[in-house]
């Protein structure tokens, strides 16, 4: 994503990395013709760590860890993509109830992350009373995941080969106690934004993609299911318990704005109507199956839904007791091309509801590309080689 | 600090200061390359539940307004100079309170390639709050400690040399405190 040479009459407005609305830093560049955008640019980068080169240092178990902290939102479903496929690799299967623990703590969060999206969304378009109360809401899900396991947002819920937390009867019951609360909530903020005067003038017919736009410019999660695209791994490909406990995809044909925030808010719905079946039928089983230490080499790719779209791993193993590789890709990165097409032709004071409309998240979607280069091997680089081109490169 | 002390109204004046920064000081926020869990809580502190504004305590956008800066994460290479710029446009008096195991030491990521392992290997830091990520409570309770130190007179020490990011000039007429 490269900036254009500039033309004679054009006026380029600067946003970022450090802005008050997100609490991320990002650099957008919007380029106005009067009020109207007629470009945009984004460059990313800021919170690259070096996590996938990292993990190649770190034993299977501690990579589970590091890989729930490439986004403290989407935390657990980062775990279990990685530990799905180390399973995969090793051969086992986690028990049953694991499978559906690990169900309820990734239709928690999506709860979590959409309720906190709903609030940053409305921030970003100035109705700060919405933001406001759901993320007073959004706290009864924050009590709920801390009952379960502790912590409010890293929940390390997952191990390899099975989950570290059970749910009891008392648990269970409180959790439907928040979740009915919940629901009467989301029930209202689906009438506000569905009959608010201002929210629909902000929303509707704001940033409208097509069906075909969405495919095109690989849009995934709510931001392509907004746009009359069904495609959600939870259905597609159903894993962890998804088979015994189906969700229904959400879908909306509109594709704009405004689509994004009721498909976001129904998804949430759902969430709540597929964890109370969980637990009217939650199966008995132990919790955890034995796995060896290393894992057999090998390599294998995982795919699930997190809460902003398909999240994909592929892990390699060469039979010792660290991964070969682990590649991540992540939702929030394919929706970012979206946003730059979408900008164009409206008014710079739509920008920041468009870009919060995919829902970005930068944390985890700062990769290190590398294309051409003076090396002598083309395809290996060691550890110290990529430090130091980091340091050269920021210098 | 330079306070003459033999003018009268010139420590009322630093009274009333003092007093104002204490009671409502205004915070900004950056993110140095953290996995985004501390700046949530962060933004928790905000929201009705915890309500930090009931103390005063408000978020700003500008660092030009700011007193203090919170901040997470590890410092990846690239925000470092970002840090650095928004360390030096805010004006003196400035504390930072660095939140989350990240910011301390790296934490998870410590020993991958593109971080600097810690926000006090850049900047001084004032406080620091440790967790991954910090409870709210936490976070608020970092900030009373701060605001506590202020209002006894205490100030850290300050025997670090801070880096002047690239391109970036020194402020002329630092404000006195
Ligand atoms: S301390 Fe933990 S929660 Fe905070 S930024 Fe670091 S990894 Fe994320």
């Amino acid at each position: 994503m490269s900036f254009e040479p500039l033309g004679e009459n054009r006026f380029i407005v600067p946003i970022g990395p450090q802005h008050p609305a997100l609490k991320e830093p990002g650099h957008f560049e919007f380029v106005v013709d009067g009020e109207i955008v007629t470009g945009a640019s984004v460059r990313l980068g800021y919170v690259h760590r070096g996590i996938e080169k990292g993990a190649e240092d770190r034993t299977w178990i501690q990579n589970l860890y590091l890989m729930e902290r490439i986004c403290g939102i989407c935390s657990h479903i980062h775990a279990t993509a990685f530990v799905q496929g180390v399973e995969k690799l090793a051969g086992v299967e986690a028990p049953p109830r694991a499978r559906a623990i690990r169900e309820v703590f990734a239709e928690l969060e999506r709860i979590h992350s959409h309720m906190l999206w709903l609030g940053v969304a409305a921030h970003e378009g100035g109705f700060d009373a919405l933001f406001m109360y759901s993320w007073r809401d959004r706290e009864v899900v924050m009590d709920m995941l801390e009952m379960l396991s502790g912590n409010r947002v890293h929940y390390s819920a997952n191990l390899i080969g099975g989950v570290k937390y059970d749910l009891n009867p008392e648990m269970m019951d409180k959790i439907r106690d928040g979740l009915n609360y919940l629901e009467e909530r989301l029930a209202h903020y689906l009438d506000v934004v569905n009959h608010d005067e201002t929210f629909i003038g902000r929303t509707r017919g704001i940033g409208t993609m097509t069906r075909e736009q969405a495919q095109l410019l690989g849009a995934v999660g709510p931001t392509a299911r907004a746009s009359n695209f069904a495609f959600d791994v939870r259905v597609d490909a159903p894993y962890a318990a998804y088979a015994e406990f189906p969700v229904e995809m959400v879908v909306a044909q509109e594709g704009d704005l405004h689509a994004r925030f009721v498909v976001r808010i129904l998804e949430t719905m759902e969430s709540i109507r597929v964890l109370r079946r969980i637990f009217d039928n939650l199966p008995e089983s132990e919790l955890v199956t034995r796995v060896p230490r290393r894992i057999p080499a090998g390599e294998t790719i995982s795919r699930v839904e997190a809460p902003r779209g398909e999240l994909f791993y592929f892990i390699a193993s060469s039979g010792g007791e660290k991964p070969e590789r682990v590649k991540v890709r992540t939702p929030s990165l394919c929706n970012w091309g979206t946003v730059i097409t979408l900008a164009v032709g409206h008014k710079l004071a739509d920008m920041p509801m468009i870009l919060a409309g995919i829902d970005p998240c930068f944390s985890c979607n700062d990769r290190l590309v590398m294309v051409k280069r003076n090396h002598q091997d083309p395809q290996v680089w060691t550890w110290a080689d990529l430090r130091n081109y980091g340091i050269e490169y920021y210098r | 600090m330079g306070l003459e002390v033999s003018k009268p109204w010139q420590q009322a004046l630093d009274k009333i200061r003092t007093w104002a920064r204490v009671n409502s000081p205004w915070a900004i926020h950056f993110n140095s390359g953290s996995c985004n869990g501390c700046d949530i809580e962060i933004l928790a502190t905000l929201t009705p539940r915890y309500d930090v504004e009931r103390f005063g305590i408000k978020l700003q956008g500008s660092p030009r307004h700011a007193d203090v800066l919170i901040c997470t994460g590890p410092v990846s290479l690239q925000a470092k100079d970002r840090l650095l710029r928004i360390y030096w446009q805010m004006p003196e008096p400035k504390f930072v309170i660095a939140v989350g195991s990240c910011g301390l030491s790296g934490g998870v990521f410590h020993g991958c390639y593109n971080i600097v392992k810690g926000i006090d290997e850049v900047l001084p830091v004032d406080v620091f709050v440790p967790g991954c990520p910090p409870r709210p409570e936490a976070i608020i309770y970092g900030v009373a400690v701060l605001l506590e130190a202020l209002k006894s007179g205490k100030r850290p020490e300050r025997t670090m040399t801070v880096e002047l990011p690239a391109g970036f000039e020194k402020p002329q007429a630092e404000v006195r405190q």
